[in-house]
């Protein structure tokens, strides 16, 4: 018979264990200063078509899709999109790209 | 902690007064002060972030709804609002909760004015840390992450059919502890999604006890189909330590606008499932511009009653007896986040059968609480 410690210290035990290979992948991530990618002029185009696909596939998901909004109202409601729809940090980028362009 | 010296007190214009006063009766009022003092912070530290850098602004957005439901012949006017606080804080950090205000008024049975409760409580009031690219940790009272209705499809400008489905209230008690989530590619052609939670004193509903839990739930996403299936689990921690698991999948083909998704839940208040779907007639040939903006949707679901029995069912939200119900519905898109819904559904019951109607609208608002930048070209 387990206790609320035990079942607790079982739950952040699998969260470290799920955590502690991909902490090692996320540092070799391209970022700047501010911890957005770095995005070339280049790359914009494919990065708009990939993020439009993406703003389908993940938002259709649930709703209809939104209208565009300002980009600092976007950048929160991706972030509480990542976390409440537990989408993958390359989805929200991407997501976050197409719907400020 | 008095404040002793006056001078600094005036030269601080009271301020330090108000929040270290003398007397006790004054210190024993101080608790809700304590606790605007911190959100006071913690707003006007978001606002100088939002001002100062291109960033995340805090936001006001959530739905309200009015709608009338007849059930076996008994008209129901719910009117609800449900507003979301979302503040950001820096890159990592996000505040987010949720209150539901619904008043449901009915005529009494002699009859007379329509009359009734207005409902007030938080559903959600968490704060949620952006660890790395593929964990959040969430701390506070949060939505039980058991099957996907609760946490993402319940808002009314959002669900297909605006009643409940039967087997909602199965295991979906706000969670009051930590949580631990995230989503990752775990290949090109799949995204893995995680909850993990534990629940130190979760409300309940209605008289039901407050309990313990921990529970998961497990998602794998295939954006190429757009095929979502996972699986959730929960276990109370208290008593005779019960184990709950559900199923769920939601699927959007990419050559129809049509949308299907199911959840499936055991546990030892009861059994159940619900499949639902809704295609948009933006493929019809004729009247497009009325056809694009509308949606047909049905649901099938059945409710099995479980070991808790129908007074437990009862208190818990559930159906009294093994149920049976099919609704069909049109919503049609007034605009972004705006749209009328009507629908007409028959339950099957050995309590009895019924025919449930409804019709209303529902709308999503959103206001800025800060600069928004540049405006954008709206779709």
């Amino acid at each position: 018979m387990r206790t609320a410690a035990q079942w607790a210290a079982l739950v952040a035990l699998l969260g470290l264990s799920l955590a502690a290979p991909i902490l090692a992948r996320s540092s070799a991530a391209k970022k700047d200063a501010s911890g957005a990618a770095v995005v070339h002029a280049s790359d914009a185009d494919s990065m708009r078509i990939d993020g439009e696909k993406r703003f389908h596939a993940n938002c259709g998901r649930c709703h209809a899709a939104p209208q565009k909004f300002p980009p600092r109202i976007m950048a929160t409601v991706l972030r509480h999109m990542r976390v409440r729809a537990t989408i993958t940090d390359e989805d929200r980028r991407l997501i976050l790209f197409y719907m400020t362009q | 902690m008095a404040v002793k010296d006056n001078r600094l007190n005036e030269f601080c214009g009271g301020f330090l007064s108000y929040f270290f006063p003398a007397t006790v009766s004054a210190r024993r009022a101080i608790t809700p002060r304590c606790a605007l003092a911190p959100l006071f912070f913690i707003l006007t530290a978001s606002f100088a972030w939002g001002q100062a850098e291109d960033k995340a602004i805090p936001i006001l957005t959530g739905n309200f709804g009015t709608f009338s439901f007849v059930t076996g012949g008994q008209n129901l006017i719910d009117t609800q609002i449900n507003p979301v606080l979302l503040v950001p804080l820096g890159d990592r950090w996000l505040i987010e909760s949720r209150a539901e205000f619904e008043g449901q008024f009915q005529r009494p049975p002699g009859g007379g004015p329509y009359g009734g409760p207005v409902n007030k409580h938080v559903d959600y009031a968490q704060v949620d840390y952006i660890a790395n690219p593929y964990l959040t940790i969430t701390a506070g009272r949060f939505l039980t992450p058991f099957g996907i209705f609760n946490e993402r499809l319940y808002p009314v400008w959002i669900r297909f059919l605006q009643p409940d489905p039967l087997i909602l209230p199965i295991r979906t008690a706000p969670s009051d502890g930590a949580m631990l989530r995230g989503g990752l590619p775990v290949s090109a052609n799949a995204n893995l999604n995680y909850a993990a939670y534990i629940s130190a004193t979760s409300i309940g509903i209605a008289s039901v006890d407050a309990e313990r839990h921990v529970g998961g739930r497990m998602g794998f996403f295939f954006p190429g189909p757009r095929l979502e299936i996972g699986g959730s689990w929960q276990r109370t921690l208290q008593d005779a330590r019960k184990n709950s698991f559900g199923f769920h999948m939601g699927w959007q083909p990419t050559k129809l606008p049509l949308s299907l998704r199911s959840e499936y839940a055991h546990a030892f208040e009861g059994s159940g499932y619900w499949a639902e779907g809704a295609y948009r007639l933006s493929q019809v040939r004729f009247w497009q511009k009325a056809m694009r903006r509308t949606e047909l949707v049905g649901r099938a679901q059945q409710f099995f009653v479980g070991a808790i029995g129908a007074d437990g069912d009862t208190a818990l939200g559930l159906s009294s007896t093994n149920t049976r119900e099919a609704d069909f519905g049109v919503n049609y898109f007034l605009r972004d986040g705006m749209k009328g819904i009507f629908s007409y559904g028959r339950q099957f019951s050995s309590a009895g059968n019924f025919n449930q109607w409804s019709f209303g609208l529902a709308y999503r608002f959103l206001l800025p609480l800060g600069r928004t930048g540049a405006p954008q070209e709206a779709r």
